[in-house]
């Protein structure tokens, strides 16, 4: 079997065992990579280099005898909303254009710390902003089950490529489902644990209270191998959460025996895809074969859940990404009008980086008269490095939160995530776990939605609830459309349910084989 | 609920946007149309609702006070479009003929 095809569980135990080298474990994955993510578009940057010598290391020290870290020589792809010091960092966006962090984001450093090899950064949506990675500022990700349709979003390279065996393993964010909406749409395992399990450091901001790091592997299993060592509390993310972490693949084999399943009715409303339904019913009989008994029960709030959404992590993003002043690092819209030219005194070459316009090109013509020409170089540097969806954002957010509208909308979003958030509290007093579908609709055509902002946002309809109540939720593939393209089924779980939201969708995989499928790709 | 033109300039200021003639257009459009949809939670009684800003109930978090180890002014500035080797460096803070 080719290494690409295994597991991480299995490429770790093999790499450990010494039947194979992190070497060769490795370059097989950056040689599919190089074969075929010329027509999928995951990853934004790979270093074969640094990823061959760290590979080499490796092995140098399992012959040694020297102590190897749990993911010895397990080839990790990152989403590259997370900071990599030897690596550039752009968040899909032309803002961070070559943009080169000073650290490692805390998972980051904990992956190199287990001896895993970072083998790249993975596309996105600018910012992590959308759900279908068209809003990358550098071309779109295809979805592998078919090249003409989007993989989802934001985290779009980090499923496709684990999708396509370009990586058994992939880091994504998740703010209101940027991990398991494209995780269903390409067919693989989606982890978003808990608000606060993995820090934050180091991930490039969104929406803080809502941000979320974790997994996205073929199986629970391998997802639960990869928390046990990115999981945990870090000094520098005041919001990381304190609690123990369990040894997740410890606590995978338990049957589901009287495991309390909620099901929602109101999930089964107008624009759920009729394959689909089908598909998460068949996941439910699965379950209830397993032992689990299933119940109704209701989130009376879930319908208001993407207009809170949709006010508060605008709102977050229009204060998050105020950093981006092209003073400190990114873009920064040149010549300023009326201002001469700072002299350069020695220092490195002014970047062409993230430049929109190219030199000489006439600036654009802008609205209104700026104050000064630092407010202007703000204006302008903001106006070229972000693309479409970030500005809307940005500015629904700031509209949000100006003078006179602060309390009827951002506020009033407040007040309703609370709702949102007692709903489920009061749900899991009576089940263990709510499960229903992870998107409307199997994988969409590229461009289908590009026109419609407001449809676009739907798409995670069922993903927002678990980001707004902080709770964790994990997708996985639990069938195909007739046309060929998985359908995914979601588990949500009360807070730090991580092992048994892992349990239960590896229990569910132990029975199915939907998770192995593997698309056709010509290399 | 729908937003003028006017409405989307001034906010595009307040977030220091610089917008076209074009992403005026299209942003009152949009925007109008997102923000109404948003509203419908107007229709939701939540006055004895207290808001939640944050899904954690932690409140300060102090660390022991320990000097640590930060950014050296070299790395801070590695980034910078402009900087002079300690200072970022900008264009003038005051008015037109503010210029230094």
């Amino acid at each position: 079997m080719q290494p690409t095809e295994l597991s991480a569980i299995e490429l770790v135990a093999a790499i450990r065992r010494g039947d194979l080298t992190a070497r060769a474990c490795t370059e097989a994955f950056l040689d599919r990579i190089a074969s075929l993510d010329g027509s999928i578009n995951a990853f934004l940057a790979a270093d074969r280099g640094a990823a061959v010598a760290q590979a080499e290391k490796i092995d140098a020290r399992r012959s040694a005898g020297d102590p190897l870290g749990p993911l010895a020589g397990l080839p990790v792809a990152v989403k590259d909303a997370l900071c990599t010091v030897d690596m550039p960092t752009t968040c899909g966006s032309r803002m961070l254009a070559g943009y080169q962090p000073p650290y490692d984001a805390h998972t980051v450093a904990r992956l190199r710390a287990a001896d895993a090899v970072i083998i790249g950064k993975t596309n996105m949506d600018e910012f992590a902003m959308g759900g279908s990675n068209e809003n990358s500022a550098y071309g779109p990700v295809r979805n592998p089950w078919d090249l003409e349709r989007a993989p989802g979003g934001s985290s779009g390279g980090s499923a496709a490529c684990v999708a396509a065996d370009l990586a058994p393993v992939a880091i994504g964010s998740d703010t209101g489902g940027s991990i398991r909406q494209p995780a269903g749409l390409c067919g693989v395992t989606g982890f978003k644990p808990t608000y606060g399990r993995i820090s934050r450091r180091g991930l490039v901001a969104f929406a803080s209270s809502l941000d979320q790091i974790g997994p996205l592997a073929r199986s629970a299993a391998d997802c639960a191998l990869v928390m046990e060592s990115i999981a945990g509390h870090d000094p520098g993310d005041s919001t990381s959460l304190a609690a123990e972490v369990p040894a997740y693949t410890k606590l995978l084999d338990e049957p589901l025996t009287g495991l309390r399943i909620g099901r929602v009715a109101a999930h089964y409303g107008a624009g759920l895809d009729p394959e689909v339904a089908a598909g998460v019913e068949a996941a439910f009989a699965a379950f209830e074969a397993a032992g689990a008994t299933i119940h109704e029960v209701e989130l009376p709030h879930a319908e208001y859940g993407i207009p809170t959404y949709y006010l508060i992590a605008p709102c977050e993003a229009s204060s998050n990404l105020a950093r981006y002043d092209g003073v400190h690092y990114g873009h920064r819209a040149e010549p300023e009008r009326g201002h001469r030219a700072e002299p350069e005194r020695g220092h490195r070459a002014e970047p062409e980086r993230g430049h929109r316009a190219e030199p000489g090109e006439p600036a654009a013509a802008y609205v209104g008269e700026f104050d000064s020409p630092l407010v202007e170089m703000y204006c302008r540097s903001r106006a070229e490095g972000f693309g479409p969806e970030v500005k809307r954002r940005i500015m629904l957010g700031t509209y949000a939160l100006s003078a006179g509208y602060y309390d009827a909308f951002y506020a009033k979003a407040l007040r309703v995530r609370r709702l949102i958030q007692q709903d489920f509290l009061k749900a899991f007093e009576t089940v263990d776990l709510i499960a229903g579908p992870v998107s409307p609709t199997p994988a969409f055509k590229l461009g289908e939605k590009t026109g419609d902002p407001l449809a676009m946002y739907l798409v995670d309809m069922y993903t927002v609830g678990t980001n707004l109540a902080g709770i964790g939720g994990i997708s996985f593939p639990c069938g195909f459309t007739a046309g060929g393209l998985p359908i995914g089924f979601q588990l949500q779980g009360p807070a730090l349910a991580e092992p048994l939201l892992l349990r239960a969708a590896h229990q569910y995989q132990q029975q199915t084989d939907w998770h192995l499928r593997r698309p056709a790709l010509a290399t | 609920m729908s937003l003028s033109r006017q409405d989307v300039a001034k906010v595009g200021m307040l977030a220091r946007l610089a917008l076209t003639e074009a992403d005026l257009d299209r942003m009152t459009g949009e925007l109008s149309k997102i923000v109404e949809f948003v509203s419908q939670l107007s229709t939701l009684d939540t006055a004895d609702v207290e808001p939640l800003a944050h899904p954690l109930d932690t409140r300060n978090v102090f660390r022991d006070d320990e000097p640590g180890t930060s950014l050296s002014t070299e790395q801070a500035l590695a980034s910078a479009p402009r900087h002079d080797g300690s200072c970022f460096l900008v264009p003038a803070v005051l008015g037109e003929s503010g210029s230094a």
